[in-house]
């Protein structure tokens, strides 16, 4: 019997306040002329910051989850962290895009509208107590995803990219939504808890064989969001194909939400065969680390190249799962909230560069950076740097949390399989920082930066704080650890 | 009494500095101002470690705790002991004259240049003042940035090649012992190097930690088989690059084997002691041949750097015999005495000479043996460090070079005649390809047209040479300072040794 509880709506009050504000914005943006889009662009970001301050208002107590509407949406730890730095991330992608939008004629309101519409579906996700929020939330990430990789409609690649991740990622919408099917039927509901408590795993069980395929096509459509190999095939096209600004957003933010989705399904609703999934994840985590890294050194384009880090990324995430336990889990959100604010940073820096009718999304378009602009080579040095795992930057503690959760489990062969090919992978983070510092540039002089000071000042803190993380990351890591200790059971 | 948290600035100093060199070192000469000033400020500040240490107080001095993560217990903490404090004079002192040694052939991008060098020096305090372990990885790696950079932008033509080779190859030997250091962690609940030491591993887990320390530290010392990307990175690199990566970052390594493995695995050092005797030995005769050939100069003594290393790693494990097996303490004292006073001396050697190839180097632009000779009746002054450096590099007595390998090989002999015996070749093999070198470039008939234009040594120059050879004379002749400073360290390593077995 679903009931109707007025509280309800003061627990999603930031996914109402959003959705309200996105509307009024879709509305105002009607009545706005081109030379006037800079009203959307602080609208949205004004939305952005009322809906971070309401998620951490509203946060709950340490410790203790709400639940509204039945168990369809939770608010917990965890789903704070997250949507702290989904939103985060979502406005560093407005406000390093703007001169590039406006520079390929994409500055329109269409870019924010989508934007938004994905941000409310990804705080939806990683609120989702029941697996047809989880899918709603998932849809309206996704849909709005694809629209925004097709944005540049008059680009052949741009639109070859978004068929691809859409046909794609429809298969792996429709994969989940098989596996949830599945569970549905073993246990009858879809409340994640209420799944959790019911699943019966035994082997006299006889839904197991039911139980296990859903499980698998769970463990699938995850690793096809996250992008784990083998699962990966539509990443390094939909981030070379797809606007940079819209690149950056798929690589950040919805890639935390994706973390958020994965660990609602697996720990949340499947956390009782465990034993069973973290066997699954450690072979794509191998295959992701090896495919990822292996791949990523034959690249000249620095998008792509960014693309197959991030498959090895995500190979050190589904590492943290390996782990089963909440420290894992927190090791492993550690990580991805770290790789979220890396790739911002280099994703930044190919906007920075680009001017109109250049992209410079080539390795070699940074060559001699640090001779026409040493600040921003750099900024862009920490990131690689950061994104190889080098010490005293962010990226080496999210390693460090990750290999440890892996060594805590006992798994020692992994953690040497992960540094193996963390160290193939230095190869081509430095080859970055090389072509930047140790070639001569094609054209000497000066960087022309853009005017966007906003944009400027916001990629340099941007690149600060993966230092300035790197020395103060505890409270960071404390954050993710009480946000965690609830979730676990 | 002593300034509070004086390793703190000592570290920190040099970091800020190098900010400051980048923010304000638009003018070249405001760069290498600014750089001096600092070096040299850090320098002044690091000798009341010295003159401020108690050598009656067991265990570490000067100590800083501050809880920096508390979910993993980990801590800024900071301490040094008579070992670390030598290291960390010589760092700051290697600093000022790297400093300025650059000074003239550094032209671009000297701000940059300064930077580097600053935070290399303040990242290398930090390595020898932890005593956290996650800290001391931070800084062990940490300094693989700037020397990167270093090397890559300054460097010669196969630079680029060099500075990877070098990057990634120390990189991967570290990250094992990352993975060392989190199984510590498990296994303790925290970073403390001292909580690490007294784990009560047992057999099977400390070969694991060994080995993963050793391929650490073996990589950075470096030991033959692993120190193939020494002579690549010493060849490519600028002077003080050079300077800087012989007489300190290799130390690093050394430094590490007394921090780690010996104090954590013991038990494994000593059961496999023999492997690292075994590779001392091979990179002192076989690189001291192989050194023997090279045609070129910074080769040449980046080969000989290996095998002086040779003696550093033998003398460490060499004490492990004597304290344990033959219980001759006194031995084992004497060849972690000669270990310690060998990596100080080698830092001066080494330094020096590299100095030497780089005024050299300065006025011809090459290091090709052949393309000088005779350049005593050009540059006397020159010349007189130069042969003066050269004895201390094959190790005659009145020189420092001579007396952390007599130590060792003293104490070699009471463990086994023979490894006494094969180390002593380096006398020969060292006064070989030394004084061959020497013959060929500094003696004979002036070379071409070239060397006869070669100026002597400007006031620079003769600073920073004299500077060194200072040190290489002091160390010589009256060496009892530095071992007085090491000597309550050392007794507690080999006290350790001797009770920690199992």
């Amino acid at each position: 019997m679903i009931q109707f509880n007025p509280a309800d709506l003061a627990t999603m009050l930031p996914e109402l306040f959003l959705l309200g504000a996105t509307c009024a914005i879709l509305l105002i943006d009607l009545f706005l002329k081109p030379a006037q889009r800079d009203v959307t662009h602080w609208l949205s970001l004004t939305a952005l910051l009322v809906a971070g301050v309401l998620v951490w208002r509203g946060a709950p107590e340490q410790g203790t989850s709400i639940a509204a509407f039945n168990g369809m949406f939770l608010r917990d730890g965890v789903a704070t962290v997250l949507k702290v730095f989904v939103l985060l991330t979502t406005g560093l992608v407005f406000l390093y895009s703007r001169d590039y939008l406006r520079q390929r004629k994409l500055f329109v309101g269409e870019f924010y509208l989508l934007l938004l519409f994905a941000t409310l579906g990804m705080m939806l996700l990683v609120s989702a107590g029941n697996l047809v929020t989880v899918y709603l939330g998932l849809e309206l990430l996704t849909l709005s995803s694809y629209a925004l990789v097709a944005l540049n409609r008059d680009s052949a690649v741009s639109s070859e990219a978004a068929i691809k991740y859409f046909v794609l990622g429809a298969l792996a919408s429709g994969l989940l939504l098989y596996g949830m099917s599945m569970i549905y039927g073993a246990t009858g509901t879809l409340d994640l808890a209420k799944i959790h408590a019911v699943a019966d795993f035994s082997a006299d069980s006889p839904h197991r064989m039911l139980l296990a395929f859903g499980l698998v096509f769970l463990v699938v459509g995850s690793a096809f969001k996250l992008g784990a190999a083998p699962f990966h095939m539509w990443l390094p096209d939909v981030y070379q194909g797809a606007p940079t600004a819209v690149t950056l957003f798929v690589g950040s933010a919805s890639k935390l939400a994706a973390f958020g989705m994965t660990w609602r399904l697996l720990d949340g609703a499947m956390g009782g065969m465990n034993a069973h999934w973290t066997q699954m994840l450690g072979v794509l985590a191998v295959l992701s680390l090896a495919v990822g890294n292996v791949f990523a050194i034959a690249q000249t384009n620095l998008k792509r190249m960014l693309a197959y880090s991030t498959i090895s990324h995500v190979g050190f995430l589904l590492l943290g799962f390996v782990n089963g336990s909440a420290s894992g889990y927190a090791a492993a959100m550690f990580y991805m909230i770290s790789y979220a604010l890396m790739a911002a940073v280099a994703f930044g820096m190919i906007m920075l560069l680009a001017r109109a009718g250049f992209e410079a999304e080539e390795i070699d378009d940074f060559k001699g950076l640090n001779q026409r602009n040493p600040w921003y080579a750099g900024v862009m040095a920490i990131a690689m740097f950061s994104l190889a795992g080098v010490p005293p930057l962010f990226g080496f503690f999210a390693k460090l949390m990750v290999l440890k959760a892996v060594i805590d489990a006992g798994q020692m062969w992994l953690a040497i399989v992960a540094i193996v090919f963390a160290i193939i992978g230095l190869y081509y983070y430095l080859r970055v920082v090389k072509v930047m510092y140790f070639d001569e540039p094609h054209d000497k002089a000066a960087l022309e930066l853009p005017r966007d000071r906003g944009f400027r000042w916001v990629l340099s803190l941007n690149g600060l704080a993966l230092l300035a993380l790197g020395v103060f990351w505890g409270p960071l890591l404390d954050w993710c650890n009480s946000a965690l200790m609830v979730g676990a059971r | 009494m002593h300034l509070p948290h004086l390793l703190s600035l000592l570290i920190w100093l040099p970091v800020l500095g190098a900010i400051a060199v980048l923010v304000f070192g638009r003018q070249a000469n405001t760069a290498r101002w600014l750089a001096l000033l600092t070096a040299v400020a850090t320098f002044l500040l690091s000798i009341p470690l010295w003159t401020g240490y108690v050598p009656a107080t067991p265990g570490m001095q000067f100590v800083e705790t501050l809880a920096w993560i508390p979910a993993l217990n980990a801590n800024y903490a900071l301490g040094v002991d008579g070992i670390a404090i030598a290291l960390i004079v010589l760092t700051t002192f290697t600093s000022v004259l790297v400093i300025l040694g650059a000074w003239g052939p550094i032209e671009e991008r000297v701000s940059q240049y300064m930077a580097a060098m600053l935070a290399l020096e303040g990242l290398l305090v930090g390595v020898f003042a932890a005593t956290d372990a996650l800290l001391f990885y931070v800084f062990f790696e940490g300094m693989l940035i700037p020397m990167f950079i270093l090397i890559g932008i300054w460097g010669g033509p196969r630079r680029v090649y060099a500075t990877l080779k070098f990057f990634i190859y120390t990189f991967l030997g570290s990250i094992f012992m990352l993975v060392g250091l989190i199984y510590l962690h498990m296994k303790t609940g925290q970073f403390s190097l001292d909580a690490f030491a007294h784990a009560g591993l047992g057999a099977r887990e400390q070969a694991w930690l060994f080995f993963a320390f050793l391929i650490a530290f073996a990589i950075k010392v470096p030991m033959w088989p692993v120190h193939t990307w020494l002579p690549d990175a010493h060849v490519e690199a600028p002077t003080g690059g050079s300077v800087i990566l012989a007489a300190i970052m290799l130390k690093v390594g050394g430094y590490g084997f007394v921090r780690f493995s010996l104090p954590i695995t013991p038990d494994a050092s000593q059961e496999y002691a023999w492997v690292v005797i075994a590779m001392s030995l091979i990179a002192v005769v076989y690189i001291g041949y192989v050194a023997l050939v090279q045609e070129d100069m910074k080769k040449l003594v980046a080969y000989s750097s290996i095998a002086h290393m040779g003696f550093v790693t033998l003398g460490l494990f060499v004490a492990l015999a004597l304290a344990r097996v033959n219980a001759n303490p006194d031995g084992a004292r004497l060849a972690v005495q000669g270990a310690m006073v060998q990596m100080i001396s080698h830092g001066f050697v080494s330094g020096a000479m590299f100095s030497c190839i780089g005024v050299m180097y300065d006025r011809l632009h090459t290091r090709m043996i052949e393309d000088y000779g005779g350049i005593v009746n050009v540059m006397p002054w020159f010349a007189a460090f130069m042969v003066l450096f050269a004895m201390a590099n094959c190790g005659l007595p009145g020189t420092s070079g001579f007396v952390g390998e007599f130590m060792v090989i003293l104490a070699a002999f009471q463990d086994s005649p023979l490894i006494a015996a094969v180390a002593a070749f380096t006398l020969i093999i060292g006064a070989a390809y030394t004084l061959w070198l020497v013959k060929r470039v500094v003696f004979g008939e002036v070379g071409n047209d070239k060397v006869a234009k070669m100026k002597d040594l400007d006031l620079r120059e003769w600073i920073v040479l004299g500077a060194f050879a200072a040190g290489v004379l002091a160390v010589g002749v009256y060496p009892k300072p530095l071992t007085d400073l090491m000597e309550p360290a050392v007794q507690q390593l080999v006290q350790q040794l001797v009770l920690a077995k199992m």
